[in-house]
């Protein structure tokens, strides 16, 4: 029991890190545009996919640095041709915009990567146990992510509060009418904004690639979640969305380990109408829990936990 | 008479910032309400209280003598009151007739009827008829709000405040941004649209408060310094240091 | 007289194309395409109610078809096991209430917000209805879905809808029935206010509504009418499964109803048409279909956010001015770019996806516009890109003059009065 309790806490905090590290771009990014990216997980999609590409030809570690920034690039190309001439236009053609996308990109990865899963291995250098505990090892890869995510947390809080860049996106935040005030170039920044979370969501991918399964419904499966993230976390809260990130990584988490059912539990005699629902595991269920999380939230706290904009 | 509207010691605060700082008002049944004050005195922000776009802090509103703090708007309109916007909020991409049209649907007791064409709501129809009329836009029926004029989105404003018949109407500077003659026009149409209802206004043009109120509430910093009939509002003294000096004049 | 009868005609013209459909086009896979184009029609209209009539964007509103389809086949199968009376024509009536009864359940949760925040929890409703039907296996018949038999029903007027004929027929019916339904509701006071909470939903709670309430009504409205296309659709293909609820259904009534156009009643309408088709006719061309879906979704949204009806009614209005004829120099200079870049860009997808997709199993040889190529030679790649480029350069030098071309026509048509 201890055990299951170490390891899913483990695993929980590095998917939810993991999940913050997509969730935070997400975030910045509607915050100060307005945008409600689709296409967010769609760039954690690339980025796994050109770390796997990469990483083929070159070697991990060149893919580990190219591919954010590649994903960042087409991140900033997107902003520039595509949201660019839609901003005017508003919310809605800005979202459709990115949910077209979402769904290109999803056809041409499927196209040149083929549908299957593709073979992106972790690289020798990791490829270890990191520790034993009781008779279940767990992977040096899994503690290189973990500790990646967190660098990228402490970089992203220093950015925000030591930085000028930091202060002007706070001030975005708070006050997004006023960045233009103070004589910014407002495209300019939303470019760079928009292309820095799409390289965010690029280096989650390079670094989930490996661990996770690097195949084409990856992002419509991680997309969804990361929107439950957000409207959880209350929208455009970083805060928020970080507590919601760990909140769902370690529900999640935890709802895989546990591999019992009611009838295991309760006795084997299901009560009329919950025939299904008696024998299936929690651990099959755990696909259903962010999006139960995200009803219960929503009816108890209708702005999210920290939410306090109305859209 | 009882009072139409009263405000018992308001107050609303922003974070640490209190904006609305205890303000106690009766308004009569039919009678001409205007506020006036510097900017920053929190005219809209008292507005906003009364009509339920935000919640006070404290204190309480009551309408016809019945508490109203912290309704939802739609609630409030529900009990007779309405009012207009200072920026124009009305429904851009449908006709005049349509605005007018959704602001006398409820009043008329349709709700959220789906069984029935509103062109055969000969109630509906007329009314809204009656309205176009009343601010000079027939003319104009089938154009797009969007499209109209400066002028005739504010007329149409008034239109769509006036339209579900309440009987305590609060205007929000009805004439900001207009030139003379349209001022003098927008007089004269909110005099008419108002008789024998009660009128609340927020203006800054002196000469529109002059010639509409019968009374005048001065407020300055949050709070109420005078309520008077207007002659007596111009000559007090504690007005004239407040609210001149404040413009310099 | 005359004027009177006139809003007639285009129902009549409907009712006479339902009719006529069958006769001009006989053959069994028409029959089919056009039996699940009346029933996507039902359900494009009815998205278009959440996103055209009251600017609501639903990313999950094939969760009521689909729950609409399956209650609808248990029905079915409950009915044939029983050997209760009710007849087919009456199960799509079954399938909308059920649409209804889950749009209640989940439009009370998500009508609470609207915008964005409506967008996501209606893509979270979505996801947590079919993720549960990997779990609820009974009822959702897991990965094979859940069949019935349409002709083991009670007949219905000595009619038991065996062949498709009298299926499209019953389709037709049900369609035309919901296609004036919804648009009646259009024009009632609660349509007219569904219009309000699009436009401005702050300034409708100051004439005495809650936008919450119309919301709430919107959806369960939207939420019926598509159970009813399940249940249509159950009837038809006498199979439900759980992707017919899933994000991609979603995905696919969201283009229909934007590609044909939200501004428009109609537009979903011919939306639903042209998509059918396409899907149908585009997935025998080409395997690389879906893409090519989504980068005309992504044309459509950024150079014609109107639709293909509104940017046709924009050219009526321009052509009963009579000033059409200002839009032709400008339409005839870009155009031969415009499909340059087109027929560049359907090479250069099609050369990918030859050499990446398929080379390994079929070959790099095909044929491309008539021509045969090699997808793994430069030549057509060349050709291929070079069009593409030129197009493009072409399309972004001559654009302006379109622009400026409307702006003639729009102030010509100002001028008289029309705008």
């Amino acid at each position: 029991m201890l055990q299951l309790i170490t390891f899913s806490t483990l695993n929980g905090v590095l998917y939810g890190m993991l999940l913050f590290m997509m969730a935070s771009g997400l975030t910045l990014i509607f915050s100060m545009m307005g945008v409600l990216n689709f296409a967010h997980a769609s760039f954690y999609m690339l980025g796994a996919y050109f770390g796997f590409e990469i990483s083929r030809r070159i070697g991990f570690w060149p893919g580990f640095v190219l591919a954010p920034l590649l994903v960042g690039v087409i991140g900033a190309l997107v902003e520039r041709y595509g949201l660019r001439h839609l901003h005017r236009r508003g919310q809605v053609s800005e979202l459709l915009f990115t949910f077209g996308l979402a769904f290109v990109i999803e056809e041409l990865v499927q196209m040149i990567w083929g549908k299957l899963p593709v073979d992106y291995r972790v690289p020798p250098q990791l490829d270890f146990v990191a520790f034993r505990l009781f008779d279940t090892t767990y992977p040096a890869y899994r503690v290189f992510m973990l500790l990646i995510a967190i660098a990228m947390f402490a970089a992203l809080l220093t950015v925000l509060t030591r930085t000028r860049v930091g202060l002007i996106i706070q001030a975005a935040l708070t006050h997004p009418d006023m960045v233009a005030m103070l004589g910014h170039d407002v495209p300019k920044i939303f470019m760079l904004v928009f292309g820095a979370g799409a390289a965010l969501a690029g280096l989650a991918g390079v670094i989930a690639g490996p661990a996770l399964v690097t195949q084409p419904d990856m992002a419509s499966l991680l997309g969804p979640i990361l929107f439950v993230v957000i409207v959880v976390g209350g929208l455009g809260s970083l805060t928020g969305a970080f507590f919601a990130s760990l909140l769902i990584g370690l529900v999640q988490t935890f709802a895989v380990a546990m591999n019992f059912s009611f009838a295991e539990v309760l006795g084997p005699v299901a009560p009329p109408f919950l025939g299904d629902l008696w024998k299936v595991t929690i651990a099959e269920l755990a696909p259903v829990v962010p999006y139960l999380l995200l009803v219960l939230v929503l009816i108890f706290r209708p702005t999210g936990l920290m939410g306090r904009r109305e859209s | 008479m009882s009072a139409a509207l009263s405000l018992l010691d308001l107050r609303k605060s922003f974070g640490p910032v209190q904006i609305i700082r205890g303000v106690s008002l009766e308004i009569a049944e039919g009678e001409r309400h205007a506020i006036i004050g510097p900017n920053g005195a929190g005219k809209s922000t008292l507005f906003n209280l009364v009509s339920g776009r935000i919640r006070p802090s404290s204190g309480e509103v009551r309408l016809h003598g019945q508490a109203i703090t912290g309704l939802s708007p739609f609630e409030i309109n529900r009990r007779g009151l309405s009012r207009s916007f200072q920026i124009t909020n009305i429904f851009p991409k449908m006709s005049v007739e349509e605005n007018l049209r959704c602001a006398a649907l409820w009043s008329l007791g349709y709700k959220y009827a789906f069984w029935t064409s509103i062109e055969r709501l000969s109630d509906v129809c007329e009314r809204a008829e009656w309205l176009m009329d009343r601010v000079g836009l027939t003319v104009r029926r089938h154009v797009p709000a969007g499209v109209l004029s400066y002028a005739e989105q504010r007329a149409l404003e008034i239109g769509v405040t006036i339209g579900g018949s309440a009987d305590v109407v609060m205007l929000d500077e009805p004439t900001a941004g207009m030139n003379n003659s349209e001022t003098e026009h927008a007089v004269a149409l909110i005099r008419k649209v108002t008789e024998g209802k009660t009128l609340v206004m927020v203006e800054h043009d002196m000469g529109v408060v002059f010639s509409l109120a019968d009374r005048i509430s001065v407020l300055v910093y949050g709070q109420i310094i005078a309520s008077d009939a207007p002659e007596r509002i111009r000559e007090n003294p504690a007005v004239r240091e407040a609210y001149l000096g404040q413009d310099g004049a | 007289m005359t004027a009177r009868l006139s809003w007639l005609a285009p129902w009549l013209a409907f009712a006479l194309i339902l009719i006529a459909a069958p006769r001009v086009f006989p053959s069994p896979t028409a029959l089919t395409m056009m039996s699940l184009m009346g029933v996507m029609i039902i359900f494009a209209l009815s998205y278009n109610m959440l996103l055209g009539q009251t600017g609501l964007l639903s990313f999950g509103h094939a969760v009521y078809y689909g729950l609409g389809g399956f209650v609808a086949i248990h029905t079915m199968n409950a009915v044939i096991h029983n050997k209760l009376g009710l007849s087919i024509p009456v199960i799509p009536l079954v399938g909308g209430l059920a649409g209804l009864v889950f749009g209640v359940l989940f439009g009370l949760i998500s009508t609470r917000r609207a915008g964005l925040v409506f967008s996501m929890i209606s893509l979270g409703i979505g996801e947590l209805v079919s993720s549960s039907s990997f779990i609820l296996r009974t009822f959702f018949g897991g990965e094979e879905g859940i069949t019935t038999n349409r002709s083991k029903l009670a007949p219905f007027l000595g009619h038991k809808f065996g062949p498709q004929l009298e299926v499209y027929y019953l389709i037709g019916v049900w369609c035309f029935v919901c296609v004036v339904a919804m648009y009646a509701l259009t024009r009632t006071p609660f349509g007219r206010m569904c219009n309000a909470v699009r436009e401005n939903p702050e300034r409708v709670e100051f004439v005495g509504y809650s936008p919450r309430m119309v919301r709430l009504i919107a959806f369960c409205f939207a939420a019926f009418f598509a159970g009813i296309a399940g249940g249509l659709a159950a009837i038809s293909f006498e199979i439900m499964n759980a992707q017919q609820l899933g994000a991609q259904q979603s995905s696919l009534v969201l283009l229909m109803a934007y590609i044909g156009g939200v501004g428009s009643f109609a537009g979903p309408i011919v939306g639903a048409v042209i998509i059918t088709y396409l899907q149908i006719m585009l997935s025998d061309v080409t395997s690389a279909w879906q893409l090519y879906f989504g980068l005309m979704f992504i044309a459509v949204v950024m150079f014609a956010p109107e639709g293909v009806v509104g940017w046709t009614m924009l050219h009526l209005r321009a052509l009963r001015g009579g000033v059409a004829w200002r839009l032709a120099p400008a339409y005839a200079a870009v155009g031969p770019a415009l499909v340059a870049t087109g027929a560049g860009a359907i090479m250069i997808i099609e050369l990918a996806n030859r050499q990446l997709a398929e080379a390994r199993s079929e070959g790099s040889a095909m044929r491309l516009f008539g021509f045969d190529v090699d997808a793994s030679t430069l030549p057509p790649w060349i050709v291929a890109v070079a069009l593409f480029a030129a197009g493009t350069i072409l399309v972004l030098r001559l654009w302006p003059r379109v622009g400026d071309a409307w702006g003639a026509v729009n102030a010509r048509l100002h001028f008289r009065g029309e705008g």
